[in-house]
C-alpha cells in the first residue's frame, strides 16, 4: 500500500466518522466542532488532489468564517440541552433513514460494481493536475472565462449581507 | 495512486450523512450544519474530477459553491435569530405556522 493511499485512508476515516459524530451529538457546540474537524480532513484531501488554493480557502472560509458565525449564533442563543436523541427517532425518522440508506446503496453500486464504465479510465491523476491548483492557474481561468459569474457572486454576497442585516434587526418590518 | 472511486465513495457517504441529519434532526442550527456537510461532499467530487480529468473548471465551481454557502449561512442564521426572538425556540417542530 503506497503512502498516498495510507494518507487518503486516514483522512477519509476522519472525514466520515466526524460527519457521523456531527449528526449524532445532542449539543450543537459539539456538532459544530466535529464539523470543523470534517472540514480540516477535507482540506487535507484537497491537498492530496493537488488543489492547494482550494485547501487554503476551505480552512479560511469554511473552518474560519462560516463555522465561527455558526458558533457565534449558538453562543448568542444560549440553547439549553435538548432531550436525548433516541427520543426523537420515531417511525417517520426511521423511514427517512431507510430511504437515505437505499440511495447510498444505489450510489455505491454504481461506483463499485459497474465495471467497464468511464470511471475505470480515471485510475490515476492527470499529468497536468500538479499545475491546476495553483493561484496562478485558478486566477487565470476565474478572471477570463468566468468573470461574469464572479461579478454575479459579488452581487449575491452583497444581497445576502443586506438580507442578514435586515432580518436580524430588532424591529423587523 | 488512489483511484477516483475512493474519493467518490467518501463523498457519497458524507452526502448521505448530511441527508440523514437534515431528515432526522429538529434543531435548526444542526440542520444548517448538515447542509454545509452536503455542500462540502459535492465540493470534494468537483475537486476530484478536476484533478483526475486535468481541467481547472471543477475548482472554479468550488469557489462559487463556497460563496453560495457563505451567503446561505449568513441569511439562514439571521432567520434563526429572528425565529428565536419571536418564538424562543429553534426546534423546527414548534414552527408550524405555515403547515397545513
Amino acid at each position: 500500500m503506497s503512502s498516498e493511499m495510507v494518507f487518503f485512508l486516514i483522512l477519509a476515516f476522519i472525514a466520515v466518522s466526524s460527519g457521523i459524530l456531527m449528526i449524532t451529538r445532542v449539543n450543537p457546540v459539539n456538532s459544530a466542532l466535529f464539523l470543523i474537524l470534517n472540514f480540516l480532513a477535507l482540506a487535507g484531501m484537497y491537498l492530496t488532489l493537488h488543489a492547494q488554493f482550494v485547501a487554503v480557502i476551505q480552512i479560511l472560509v469554511y473552518a474560519g468564517a462560516i463555522m465561527v458565525l455558526v458558533l457565534f449564533v449558538i453562543m448568542l442563543l444560549n440553547l439549553q440541552d435538548n432531550a436525548p436523541l433516541r427520543e426523537h427517532i420515531r417511525a417517520p425518522q426511521l423511514l427517512s433513514i431507510g430511504a437515505a440508506a437505499v440511495v447510498l446503496a444505489i450510489l455505491l453500486q454504481v461506483l463499485l460494481w459497474n465495471s467497464g464504465s468511464t470511471l475505470d479510465a480515471l485510475r490515476t491523476q492527470s499529468p497536468q493536475a500538479a499545475n491546476l491548483g495553483t493561484v496562478e492557474s485558478i486566477g487565470l481561468v476565474l478572471f477570463t472565462e468566468y468573470v461574469l459569474p464572479v461579478e454575479l457572486t459579488a452581487i449575491l454576497l452583497l444581497v445576502a449581507m443586506i438580507g442578514a442585516v435586515v432580518l436580524a434587526k430588532k424591529r423587523f418590518p | 495512486m488512489v483511484p477516483i472511486h475512493y474519493y467518490l465513495i467518501v463523498s457519497a457517504i458524507m452526502f448521505i450523512t448530511g441527508v440523514v441529519g437534515v431528515l432526522t434532526r429538529r434543531n435548526a442550527i444542526i440542520i444548517f450544519m448538515c447542509i454545509e456537510l452536503m455542500l462540502n461532499s459535492v465540493n470534494l467530487t468537483f475537486v476530484a474530477f478536476s484533478s483526475y480529468l486535468g481541467n481547472a473548471t471543477g475548482q472554479i465551481f468550488v469557489f462559487f459553491v463556497m460563496a453560495v454557502a457563505a451567503a446561505e449561512a449568513a441569511v439562514g442564521l439571521a432567520i434563526v435569530i429572528a425565529l428565536f426572538r419571536n418564538k424562543q425556540t429553534v426546534q423546527i417542530t414548534e414552527v408550524n405556522l405555515l403547515k397545513w
